[in-house]
């Protein structure tokens, strides 16, 4: 901890409306070089837009910031950046056509003797060999295409552009929220050098167990305001969900168990496209069963088979005993399975249309009334769906777009109960959503499972497993390759499993770069 | 949260809609279209007179009926570029049927439809089982093609001397009002019904919106497309048929071009050219400005060159401010 020593950035009083909604109300926040600073707060608690000041993309309203002692202002992106701010988002800001030295020169790239108009490749080689060299890579990475290159790979290549760039600050937008066990554990190592060279990093993050592992001091943010700004190891991750949400929160995980019934659905010998594997299981009535796994271990390819989002070559899938014909995603809706994917915003919403539009989009047949959709029944309809899941804003003409990540979610949800399906699976259900509205997607599970809902979770959240499934079935390099009832699960048996331990070491890394 | 706090949020949300600047992004195509009538009222005094505003309604009406066929493919983020083309098909085997053969004009409209819609079916065919990768393509084959048949199958003649039956929609009139206005309001309205009311007019909306989202929401996204090109091929039939009651004779060049001007009303109309974004109205907004700039230029003398000139500013204008207020919805 260096607190005594000079701030590299200090905000104070920032405060930030649109027209009349105040998002931020007089935020402090104070980074010191060398340093891990985690911004925890609710999905709308204010952290996007005051990382959007920070980085030029808003104009704040009131407030002073405060850069190596010296006021400034931040008008532009250009400004942050030449105050040596730079920006790693959760989506990656990368061409994957380009070459990683292209990438990590893009729109500054050296001309031969400086001005010319032909550009300099390879001095631009050269010097962005050193910096991947500097981050504990390959060196001749420099040459490949970037888009060759897995999820964590490509971060590091935007890490390497901002230390170009001579960043003094580097935010990080929840950066491991697509990365493998693997990736992540590069990652880790690569802050710690950074920060080591005196490079400040915030970092924004809804994982507390990582938060716990890198961070060194940690500001909570709530409806605009700062809570406060703790130390992150002498503090407990509990006292941390207790400022972020204003109240304990009971349990992270309000995990129920219910009465095991029977088998409600079963798969058998299911064989993914370009898999040579036969995958098995079943899901009985009362339990939640999880899917753990590596990322690229199969998981969401079995999903997608199941629904017929993607071919499969061959299986059969029961519900209730009976088998069930599933060419389309058609079929499955019918046969009342509901899919709620993991990229809602690319696969589960229409971003740009109405939520009620959204809710009934499954099930737009039953909204019929000969040959017209019943526009009022729809309303009606959306409206009892967001009451009964609390999404906020609960103004069902609002476009998708306009949701923060965790009531989007329940958006989905919302779409698949109107379908009356009986077999949920969700993909990392709760992936970039914060803790409060986690809790309310586990109740909902509870509620389905308790209802008579077949519940299926697909998640790399091992917590979160561990904490809401009462079976977990894991998988590595397409196949199932434990079945462990909860009294048997635990994170490294877990983990074993997923990696292929008994097999050979040397698949951690293979499954986890092969994205 | 309170009833108060919730009344809030949806005032802040609405809010938008009810300031000057709300209500001009919302109906730009409109107070367009107003503030054209009055500036062309002030400058001409013939343009404010029942003969030509009647002129208007039967000049925008082929576009119009191109237009709205126009607006389905657009919804999907797609395009039909085969529109004229295909008018001109489907009136010269009209032409030949009921001319040259001498046969039924009733067979003769059948003939003239069914052929449009069979080419807009060719487009979706193209599209969903071929899996061209952008309609763009599909129809710029289809509209090289279609053109080509209709000089072909008439060894690039005009036909003239159609019976009355099929000039009727393009030359008659309802006391002053011409019928290939009625018919396009009565197209518009159907299409209205259709595209908000109808569960594949709603899917329209979602394939435009999401393609990846409306297939694992369970939506047939092949056979919405096919609808949708089929309709966009039948409007092209059915402004043909317009065309020909109005000039009583078909060419093989007709509609030459026409495509463009139809993309131009649904885009002036508030359409996304990326599609999930536009209305049946907007459109028919787009297809009157078109129609009345057109007007307007011609009664203040001037020249077709320039009025070409005139609608491209449109065109740009419109869509610019369109951009403007995506952009001020972005920053909210």
């Amino acid at each position: 901890m260096r607190h005594e020593e000079k701030s590299l950035l200090s905000m104070k009083g920032i405060k930030k409306s649109f027209s009349n909604n105040h998002v931020l109300k007089g935020i402090d926040l104070d980074v010191v070089p060398g340093e891990v600073h985690v911004l925890l707060g609710e999905n709308g608690a204010g952290k996007s837009t005051l990382i959007k000041i920070l980085t030029g993309a808003y104009e704040k309203d009131e407030g002073e910031i405060y850069w190596e002692g010296q006021l400034v202002n931040i008008n532009n992106p250009v400004d942050s950046m030449k105050l040596g701010i730079a920006t790693i988002y959760q989506e990656l800001n990368v061409i994957p056509q380009l070459k990683v030295y292209e990438n990590i020169f893009l729109g500054r790239e050296l001309k031969k003797g400086g001005k010319s108009s032909l550009l300099n490749q390879k001095e631009m080689k050269e010097q962005a060999k050193r910096y991947l060299q500097m981050l504990g890579q390959n060196p001749n990475l420099a040459d490949r295409d970037l888009g060759e290159l897995g999820i964590g790979q490509q971060q590091l290549v935007e890490i390497a552009k901002a230390l170009t760039l001579d960043a003094k600050l580097i935010i990080m937008d929840e950066p491991t929220a697509s990365l493998s066990g693997a990736e992540v554990e590069q990652l880790y190592k690569t802050v710690e050098g950074l920060t080591k060279k005196g490079i400040a990093i915030v970092f924004i993050s809804h994982r507390l167990d990582e938060i716990k592992r890198m961070g060194d001091r940690i500001t909570i943010l709530r409806d605009g305001f700062k809570i406060e700004t703790l130390p992150v190891k002498t503090t407990s991750t509990d006292k941390w969900i207790e400022l972020m949400v204003g109240r304990a929160l009971d349990e992270k995980y309000p995990k129920q168990s219910f009465v095991l019934g029977n088998e409600g659905f079963r798969v058998e010998d299911l064989k993914v496209k370009d898999s040579n594997h036969l995958l098995s299981f079943n899901v009985r009535y009362g339990e939640i069963v999880g899917i753990a796994g590596l990322v690229g271990a199969g998981r969401t390819e079995l999903a997608r088979a199941i629904f017929a989002a993607d071919p499969k070559d061959k299986g059969k899938i029961f519900i209730n005993g009976n088998e069930v014909t599933i060419k389309t995603p058609r079929d499955a809706i019918q046969a009342g399975i509901a899919f709620i994917t993991e990229d809602r915003k690319n696969e589960g919403l229409l971003l740009d249309q109405p939520l009620d539009f959204n809710i009934a989009l499954a099930n737009m047949k039953s909204f019929r009334s000969g040959r017209l959709i019943n526009l009022k029944k729809i309303k009606d309809t959306a409206k009892n769906y967001i009451n009964e899941l609390k999404v906020r804003p609960g103004n069902i003409e609002l476009n998708a777009r306009k949701l923060s990540g965790g009531n989007q979610q329940k958006v989905v949800i919302a779409k698949w109960l109107c379908t009356k399906a009986k077999v949920f699976i969700f993909d990392e259900p709760t992936r970039g959503i914060d803790v409060g509205a986690k809790v309310e997607v586990y109740r909902l599970m509870n509620q389905l499972v308790e209802n008579g809902a077949i519940v299926l979770m697909i998640s790399s959240d091992l917590p979160e497993i561990l904490g809401m499934c009462d079976r977990v079935l894991v998988m590595s390099e397409g196949k199932i390759t434990a079945n462990l009832n909860r009294n048997e699960a635990t994170q490294e048996r877990i983990m074993k499993a997923a990696t292929g331990a008994e097999e050979a070491s040397g698949n951690l890394l293979k499954t986890a770069t092969g994205g | 949260m309170g009833e108060a706090a919730i009344s809030k949020e949806q005032e802040q949300v609405s809010g938008e809609k009810k300031t000057v600047k709300g209500f001009v992004s919302k109906f730009g195509a409109l107070i367009g279209l107003v503030i054209l009538v009055i500036t062309l009222t002030i400058l001409s005094d013939k343009f404010m007179t029942m003969n030509n505003i009647m002129n208007i309604a039967r000049q925008s009406s082929i576009n119009a009926l191109l237009a709205i066929g126009m607006l389905l493919p657009i919804l999907t983020a797609g395009i039909d570029l085969s529109v004229g083309s295909i008018l001109a098909i489907s009136i010269m085997t009209m032409g030949i049927v009921s001319v040259n053969m001498g046969l039924s004009p009733v067979l003769g409209i059948i003939v003239c439809l069914a052929v449009g819609a069979g080419f807009g079916l060719l487009n979706g065919l193209l599209l969903t089982k071929l899996r061209l990768p952008h309609p763009f393509i599909s129809t710029l084959g289809t509209m090289n093609i279609a053109r080509g048949l209709a000089l072909i199958i008439t060894a690039a003649a005009p036909i003239a001397g159609f019976p009355f039956l099929i000039q009727f929609l393009g030359s008659e009139f309802v006391g002053p009002v011409p019928v290939s206005f009625l018919l396009v309001i009565a197209v518009y309205v159907i299409f209205h019904i259709f595209l908000t009311r109808t569960q594949t007019g709603r899917y329209i909306y979602a394939i435009g919106g999401n393609r990846e989202s409306a297939h694992l929401s369970g939506i047939n996204v092949d056979r919405v497309l096919l609808i949708v090109y089929t309709l966009s091929g039948l409007m092209a039939g059915l402004a043909g048929l317009v065309m020909v009651g109005r000039v009583n004779s078909a060419f093989p060049l007709a509609g030459l071009s026409y495509e463009l001007d139809a993309v131009a009303a649904v885009i002036i109309g508030g359409a996304s050219f990326f599609g999930g974004v536009g209305t049946v109205w907007g459109t028919l907004i787009g297809a009157m400005i078109i129609a009345i700039l057109r007007n307007g230029l011609n009664l203040l003398n001037v020249s077709a060159d320039f009025q070409m000139a005139v609608i491209g500013v449109v065109i740009i204008a419109a869509v610019y401010v369109d951009v403007l207020r995506q952009r001020k919805s972005k920053k909210a």
